[in-house]
């Protein structure tokens, strides 16, 4: 099953379980979505629980809010993570902050779906992966789901949880395929998947960068004989810290690879904790691979060269033997 | 002062300057109505007038915003509501709580900062909610409920229920975007939503012909498919005539609508306001149309409350204020192991997340603040300890600022200057 057929059919199944559920955002409806994740369920759930909405995404995230304290489990989507920009008014200062600032009178138990991520020469409104910035924000989950098996399960997660969930999709995932259990059961939150199992060196991959960091485990393991341990955090906010942790501890040796920019970002952050809770185990520096520190640019060699590859993790394993 | 409706006019902002305010062309309702319309907009008067006092002692932290001038507006609408229907409103909204029915305790015990304020003390002044009574908030950002607002109204009519929703809000935030994205889409969904410009002349300090290229802000929704209507916001009758109808279209016609109020605030925008942007005459101007003070005029020439019934209704007004501030001196702060208390809601799929503390020795799971050990609760104690030589500081600075004619005084948000605390 394909990365957005797993999300339709996790839409799908949770809209049937609860009446409450439905999801708004731009052409879900009629178009059947910018990436086609709500495929068919408009025909299915008719207007009233799928809607199309005008190109406003502040005020639609607002709605989303609204109706979440109201009562409903609303599911914004979000054509991609750039324009959520638009609505991080509400994200931050409403979505995350009712809650607490309100004393815990009432939840928000809102989606905000949205795609991100370089590759499709969308150049620098379209392209950018942001988990970063909302992984700053407290009283946000943050989950960036990488296979067709988390994106159903967290998604369904999601949609169960009481808290405002950011969920990061990324446009290159969304024709990749994948097994998906038949149970239908969600995911929970805060549990990293061990993709790889290894001795020599921990590798943490967000989001795509989880099969690119799978990729340069093979080929470190085939060419320069490093068995890397490599593992999907899946959810930034709750993060699986112990998992991370309890690797870095029998590897000593930490490589952490994201798609968005490198100042402040998860990396920076992963570094600091690893730091933090691990640096009697540590044989060399944390490495990170990132993004370049620009805008996403058009052209294609451009692009291609501004987000991590194979070789990128590759050296940076290598580089914390030091023996490059 | 003959008009005078208040017996201690000295403290009082009831009845300065003659009153010319218009009798309202509106019947008047029933006495037992006129008496809790009366009573509750004294209420408010009081207490405002009390929590700038408040503010002045440095009992209140923060911003304070006061809607001394706009109590007919506010009790006119808020009167129009049933149990439930659902209110948002903007940061100036000690009066839209207490005219919803929040306690005057719970307000004022939430611009104290403790823990028997209506949001825990976790919002302060701008802040309040009272999911019980349906006031689903006070919000800081211009502009903001206004997109909440229209999803409550979406829940609403998803539900199939005939609540309404009344989203007030300045000015000012006509000017937001929010504003055009909201009016469309609930017109476009035909959401039952009432939005209330309170139009107090000023969006902060800029006025409205200043800030806004239409001023009859009643059409500025026109484009959107949003009728608007205006109404006389110092005049509690008309707003609340006005409210009802507007309600009842949106109720019943599934149609949203947008109602000016047309007001003024006598205050500055905030304590912190030196007020010069407008004149001592238009504010004097603007007086001689106090609401309470035409309100009660006419209540008394058309026999339904006497002078002498008001001035008892305004001192069980004050009495209650009284109260209010002894329940709130005396209500406890907020624990300091309750820090993270509601930011998360736990169940099946998150069961805990890892902060960075800056005020623990160790990063550590944020849901096990409560246990973690002595050196992180000496750390977090001494963080709140601040809290007293803070509070005598901005005191100093409220009180030594606070000689000038007593209103809107720059009472000081020096804080601004200073970079917000130590």
């Amino acid at each position: 099953m394909r990365y957005r057929e797993a999300l339709n059919q996790a839409l799908r199944e949770e809209m049937q379980a609860d009446e409450r559920v439905f999801i708004m955002g731009e052409d879900v409806g009629v178009f059947q979505g910018a990436f086609k994740v709500t495929q068919g369920l408009l025909e299915e759930f008719g207007e009233k629980r799928v809607r199309d909405t005008p190109i406003s995404e502040n005020t639609i995230v607002g709605m989303g809010v609204g109706a979440a304290m109201a009562g409903l489990r609303p599911i914004v989507e979000i054509m991609t993570i750039n324009f959520s920009l638009l609505a991080l008014d509400q994200i931050v200062n409403c979505a995350a902050s009712i809650r607490y600032m309100f004393g815990g009178q009432v939840t928000v138990p809102l989606v905000i779906r949205m795609p991100q991520g370089a590759g499709h020469q969308l150049g620098p409104t379209h392209s950018h992966s942001l988990e970063a910035m909302y992984l700053h924000i407290p009283g946000l989950l943050v989950a960036v789901p990488t296979t067709a098996a988390d994106a159903k399960g967290l998604l369904k997660a999601a949609i169960r949880d009481e808290n405002p969930v950011i969920f990061i999709e990324h446009e290159y995932l969304y024709g990749q395929k994948g097994e998906v259990p038949e149970d239908g059961e969600p995911l929970r939150f805060g549990q990293a998947a061990v993709r790889r199992e290894g001795d020599d060196v921990t590798i943490v991959g967000i989001s795509r960068m989880a099969l690119t960091a799978a990729r340069a485990a093979e080929t470190l393991s085939k060419e320069h004989e490093i068995e890397a341990e490599v593992i999907d955090p899946r959810t930034l906010r709750p993060l699986d810290l112990d998992t991370i942790v309890d690797s870095v501890k029998k590897t000593n040796r930490a490589v952490i690879v994201e798609e968005g920019w490198p100042h402040g970002g998860v990396g920076a952050n992963l570094a600091a904790l690893i730091q933090e809770q691990a640096f009697d185990h540590l044989d060399a520096p944390v490495a990170r691979v990132t993004g370049a520190d620009v805008p996403m640019p058009y052209s294609k060699p451009l692009e291609q060269s501004a987000f991590p590859h194979e070789e990128h993790v590759v050296q940076a394993a290598r580089a914390t033997f030091g023996d490059l | 002062m003959e008009e005078q409706v208040t017996g201690r006019a000295e403290e009082s902002e009831n009845g300065s300057g003659d009153v010319v305010a218009e009798a309202t062309h509106r019947d008047l309702p029933d006495r037992e109505t006129c008496t809790a319309v009366l009573s509750k907009m004294m209420l408010i008067r009081r207490f405002e007038e009390r929590a700038g006092e408040m503010y002045a002692k440095a009992k209140i932290g923060g911003f304070l915003h006061l809607c001394i001038g706009e109590e007919a507006t506010v009790v006119g609408a808020t009167q129009a509501l049933r149990d439930g229907d659902f209110l948002l409103s903007t940061y100036r909204e000690h009066g839209q709580a207490i005219g919803r029915g929040t306690h005057p305790n719970a307000v004022m015990a939430e611009l104290f900062g403790k823990v028997d304020g209506c949001s825990k003390g976790r919002g302060g002044s701008m802040h309040l909610f009272d999911w019980e009574r349906r006031f689903l908030g006070g919000y800081g950002i211009v502009g903001g409920n206004l997109p909440l607002a229209a999803g409550v109204g979406l829940a609403c009519d998803y539900g199939g229920t005939d609540d309404a929703v009344l989203c007030m809000f300045g000015d000012g935030a006509s000017n937001q975007g929010t504003f055009g994205e909201t009016m469309n889409l609930a017109a476009l969904w035909k959401l039952p939503v009432v939005f209330m410009v309170i139009n107090n002349q000023f969006g902060m300090g800029t006025s409205l012909e200043r800030h806004s290229a239409v001023t009859d802000l009643s059409r500025k929704a026109d484009g959107f498919g949003v009728p608007g209507a205006r109404c006389d916001g110092m005049d509690v009758l008309d707003v609340h005539a006005h409210t009802c109808e507007a309600l009842q279209k949106a109720r019943e016609d599934r149609h949203p609508q947008l109602l000016e109020a047309v007001t003024y605030r006598f205050r500055g925008h905030s304590m912190a306001d030196p007020e010069e942007y407008r004149s001592k005459e238009q504010v004097e101007e603007w007086r001689r149309r106090d609401p309470i003070v035409g309100f009660g005029k006419r209540l008394a020439e058309e026999k339904v409350i006497s002078k002498k019934q008001q001035k008892e209704l305004d001192e069980a007004a004050i009495a209650t204020v009284d109260e209010a501030v002894r329940f709130a001196d005396a209500s406890p702060l907020p624990d300091l192991d309750s820090l993270y208390d509601d930011l998360y809601v736990y169940g099946d799929q998150l069961q805990g997340w890892w902060t960075v503390d800056e005020r623990s020795p160790e990063t550590h799971r944020g849901e096990d603040e409560r246990s973690q050990g002595d050196v992180a609760r000496g750390l977090r104690e001494a963080g709140a300890a601040y809290a007293a030589t803070e509070r005598q500081k901005t005191r100093g600075q409220r009180e030594g600022q606070s000689g000038g004619d007593g209103e809107g005084e720059p009472a000081g948000d020096v804080r601004d200057e200073e970079g917000g605390g130590q």
